[in-house]
């Protein structure tokens, strides 16, 4: 796959380098680390155990937390969660390297003990069933957390790849395909089973529902969004996240042609796409946002990244044409609202970074009540939708956030469908008493 | 400039900075390239009776990511034969005539001492370093700490030495014995012109866990060793200046024990100590680190408006006094500087669970705080509201406040918890003075 040109940013520590850098934190008392990771992991502590050659110790206090505990570590925008809220950014020291650490702790005890050897035993059989739609990081939280409940957990997925976003839309100097799938394959363990190739529809969702006992829509947000101009598609156009799902999973996908791409959007995806045409070789790539770059939702070490390997930014600027020459060649036409002009430039690709649709029809044929903005309502202390037998979490209820959120999100509902399950049995019990 | 020049009961160097008697001394090559890098002296390798040493041989205390902050061997003497290492000191003197060139020795029968004392001697030793201290091997045979535990052993082996020797007697006192005063006062009685302490201290470094073999193993064994290091400093000040401070013994003493830096060898002055020995900081970084030694203790003397090491010898003698003549009535408290805290909340939970409960967050009730484990709480706690990262720096009760250090002493930020001083009143008072009185009653 192309993403496997691409080096890791932050590789996995050395324990001589995890023993140093654990050996610098502080153990805050009631730490700000932990209120500011979304899953309130308890770093202090498994930090602690690093420092104290407890690697198991420290891999069982992450995954207590957190399932994804793995990719979390490597895909966690730290820097304004866990690592932000370190002391030492108070001080002159650096902060420490939390997201590093918790790789290290988990990739290194998983390979000397296994995963399962990580987890709490499973608790006896329940009896009852779960099925959760689409396997992105919040159906895998959820799942491992109920399949240590007891209760028997299948993963519906339409795509031929496990993951979700976590497999096929992280930058590949973060998390590369291969090795969220990996994590996929220690949670599998569990005994979730997972069926690919399997797509829920409306029509179809039906029979699950009489088959299991509770529901778990994660389906995420679906495709990219397109511009409402014309031409815009054919050959050199994509949406962001399609690329770079090519990028990670389509074996014979090639950029060596392109010299030239251009970036629209400003928030993560698109400077993740961009960053990553730049670290494969893109000789000029520019990123168009319509308004101010202190606007971009994106992170702004995430932009200073990408400025460093050479990602261009333009502010205030969009595309309005698209046209192709009869040597194919893409000619786009962009527009300068600060200057309230427009200049015409050659492309050779064009990603679209502008949001992702909505998956609509699913919901709807549950009774799934959704917001305005084509978002799955879902009470947030249990994760329960409009439906009392289906629950939702990740970007299909938030519109888009990190993986790190879906995660909590996945356990949360998992705790909920828990319950819901054992007031069940307990009421089928009293019923046939 | 301030003069930097030693002289230990008539033995003279050009720095006061000598290399203890271990590994580092073990040939005259080495000891040579010490000296051309600046050390001022040098304790050669303790001599005796051929012996044959074990593989291996150190074992290390790490702490918190760095390494050899103590320090343990199983090595014996040299193991090298009698008079090679005689050539080489008379080839180092030769080369190197002004700087200290120290032979440790150790052997058992009198004679024995006669003989290596007359040939160290002869090849130009300037001093004699009795080793009655090594605490492991060489005990086991009568030797080395088994001396150095017994006062009226050691002192019939140092008048031995005296009588023999015509160039200064130094006697090296180990640690492993309730008082350092007792074999002080034998090898003074003894006639020794000079004492050195401390050697190192009886230890078992850690244990593999897997084998359960101490380390450092040797095959499938280990045995208790010696340790030094870093970690042993404090201990060496207490017994130097246990000495220095002792009016019966009046000869001067050679301070060894963790000395890693100028300010170690600074502190060990200013207890009494004449000079220093180094050992582990040169195991663990070379000789190389002479030249910070050197410049670091000069540097700080002419800030002190010092000229020479005699000026400092000693320095902090008067204040070292007994617990019972310390003033009552003084009394410092925690001020922590809010500008400077970065919210580790460290002070806070050592406060609570590590001594005595007057340091609060704000914004906290008098009921969270009751609930947090606070019982004397003030009617103050009401007036510290929650800002910020205002939320993340305590307060000091100033009233409960018994000024211990805790706070400060795992407070991560330099200068951030000030103790300030708050008399009780004016006059001082003793435990000392309040048993006069009631004596007097």
């Amino acid at each position: 796959m192309l993403e496997e040109k691409i080096h890791d940013k932050k590789p996995l520590y050395s324990k001589t380098a995890a023993r140093a850098e654990s050996s610098r934190c502080l153990f805050c008392h009631d730490a700000p680390c932990i209120t500011h990771c979304p899953t309130e992991i308890n770093i202090p502590q498994f930090i602690r155990q690093i420092a104290n050659d407890d690697i198991k110790g420290a891999a069982v206090t992450i995954l207590a937390s957190n399932k994804l505990g793995y990719s979390c570590a490597r895909v966690c925008p730290t820097e304004v969660l866990c690592v932000g809220a370190c002391v030492y950014n108070h001080s002159d020291n650096a902060p420490i390297q939390i997201g590093r650490l918790q790789r290290f702790a988990v990739e290194v005890a998983e390979e000397r003990f296994g995963f399962l050897a990580l987890l709490p035993n499973k608790r006896p059989p329940s009896g009852k069933k779960v099925a959760l739609i689409g396997s992105g990081p919040v159906s895998w939280s959820a799942a491992a957390e109920l399949a240590l409940l007891g209760h028997g957990v299948t993963i519906f997925e339409k795509k031929a790849v496990p993951g979700g976003l976590n497999s096929l839309g992280i930058a590949p100097y973060k998390l590369q395909k291969k090795d969220a799938i990996k994590e996929i394959e220690w949670l599998s363990e569990l005994g979730i089973e997972l069926r690919l190739n399997n797509e829920i529809s409306a029509n179809s969702v039906g029979s699950l529902v009489k088959e299991y006992d509770a529901l778990f829509l994660g389906v995420g947000l679906g495709e990219d969004k397109l511009l409402n101009i014309d031409d815009l598609s054919g050959p050199g156009v994509y949406g962001a996240t399609a690329l770079i799902e090519q990028i990670k999973n389509d074996a014979h996908f090639d950029l060596s042609a392109v010299k030239i791409a251009h970036v629209i959007g400003g928030g993560n995806t698109a400077i993740d796409i961009a960053h990553e045409l730049k670290l494969l070789g893109v000789e000029h790539v520019t990123m168009l946002y319509h308004r101010a770059e202190k606007d971009m939702s994106g992170y702004a070490h995430e932009i200073d990244a990408a400025r460093k390997s050479g990602v261009v930014f333009r502010e205030h600027e969009q595309l309005k044409e698209l046209v192709r020459d009869q040597n194919e060649n893409m000619h786009i036409t962009v527009f300068d609202s600060s200057e309230q002009k427009s200049y015409k430039t050659q492309t050779d690709l064009v990603a679209l970074a502008i949001g992702q649709q909505k998956i609509i029809d699913l919901a709807e044929a549950l009774g799934v009540n959704l917001d305005s903005m084509g978002r799955v309502i879902i009470d947030e202390q249990t994760g329960r939708t409009s439906n009392l037998r289906v629950w939702s979490g990740g970007d299909c209820c938030s519109g888009g956030k990190e993986v790190v959120n879906a995660v909590q999100e996945g356990k949360i509902a998992a705790l909920s469908i828990h319950e819901y399950l054992v007031s069940q049995k307990n009421d089928a019990e009293v019923a046939s008493a | 400039m301030p003069d930097l020049s030693s002289d230990f009961c008539g033995i003279k160097s050009p720095n006061p900075f000598w290399l203890a008697s271990a590994p580092p001394t073990n040939t005259g090559g080495q000891i040579m390239r010490a000296f051309e890098q600046g050390w001022g002296g040098a304790v050669w390798k303790t001599l005796g009776k051929p012996i044959r040493n074990v593989s291996s041989r150190f074992g290390s205390v790490d702490f918190q990511g760095r390494r050899m902050m103590g320090l343990n061997n199983i090595e014996l003497i040299t193991d090298r034969p009698l008079d090679v290492n005689l050539r080489e000191i008379s080839e180092t003197k030769k080369r190197f005539p002004k700087h200290a060139v120290i032979v440790s020795l150790m052997v058992e029968s009198k004679e024995e001492w006669r003989d290596i004392i007359a040939r160290s001697q002869d090849a130009g030793a300037d001093g004699l370093e009795l080793n009655f201290g090594c605490p492991h091997g060489m005990c086991e045979r009568g030797m080395g700490s088994a001396v150095g535990q017994e006062p009226e052993v050691l002192k019939e082996i140092t008048s031995w030495a005296v009588e023999y020797a015509k160039v200064p007697v130094i006697v090296k006192l180990t640690p492993n014995i309730g008082d350092i005063l007792e074999p002080g006062r034998a090898a003074v009685a003894g006639g020794a012109h000079a004492l050195s302490c401390i050697n190192t201290i009886k230890s078992i470094v850690s244990v593999d866990l897997n084998t359960f073999t101490p380390n450092p193993g040797v095959g499938d064994a280990s045995t208790n060793g010696g340790y030094c290091g870093p970690a042993v400093k404090p201990i060496a000040l207490h017994m130097v200046s246990q000495l220095a401070k002792n009016g019966a013994i009046r000869v001067p003493i050679s301070g060894i024990g963790g000395v890693s830096s100028w300010r170690d060898a600074a502190e060990f002055l200013a207890l009494g100590a004449s000079n220093v020995q180094v050992c582990t900081a040169v195991m663990h970084y070379g000789f190389r680190i002479i030249e910070d030694l050197c410049a670091g203790l000069d540097n700080y003397l002419r800030d002190m408006n010092m000229t020479g090491l005699s000026d400092l010898i000693g320095k902090a003698l008067p204040q070292y006094v007994e617990w019972g003549d310390l003033d009552l009535n003084h009394r410092v408290v925690a001020k922590i500087n809010a500008d400077k805290c970065i919210g580790c909340k460290l002070c806070y939970v050592a406060c609570l669970d590590g001594s005595h409960q007057c340091i609060y967050m704000p914004g906290m009730t008098k009921e969270e705080a009751q609930k947090a484990g606070h019982e004397n709480i003030p009617e103050e706690i009401n007036e510290h509201k929650t800002s910020v990262l205002a939320n993340r720096v305590p307060w000091v009760d100033e009233h409960e406040c018994v000024g211990c250090n805790l706070c400060q002493l795992v407070c991560p930020v330099e200068d951030c918890i000030e103790m300030v001083t708050q008399r009780i009143v004016p006059e001082r008072w003793s435990w000392h003075d309040q048993v006069a009185l009631d004596c007097q009653r």
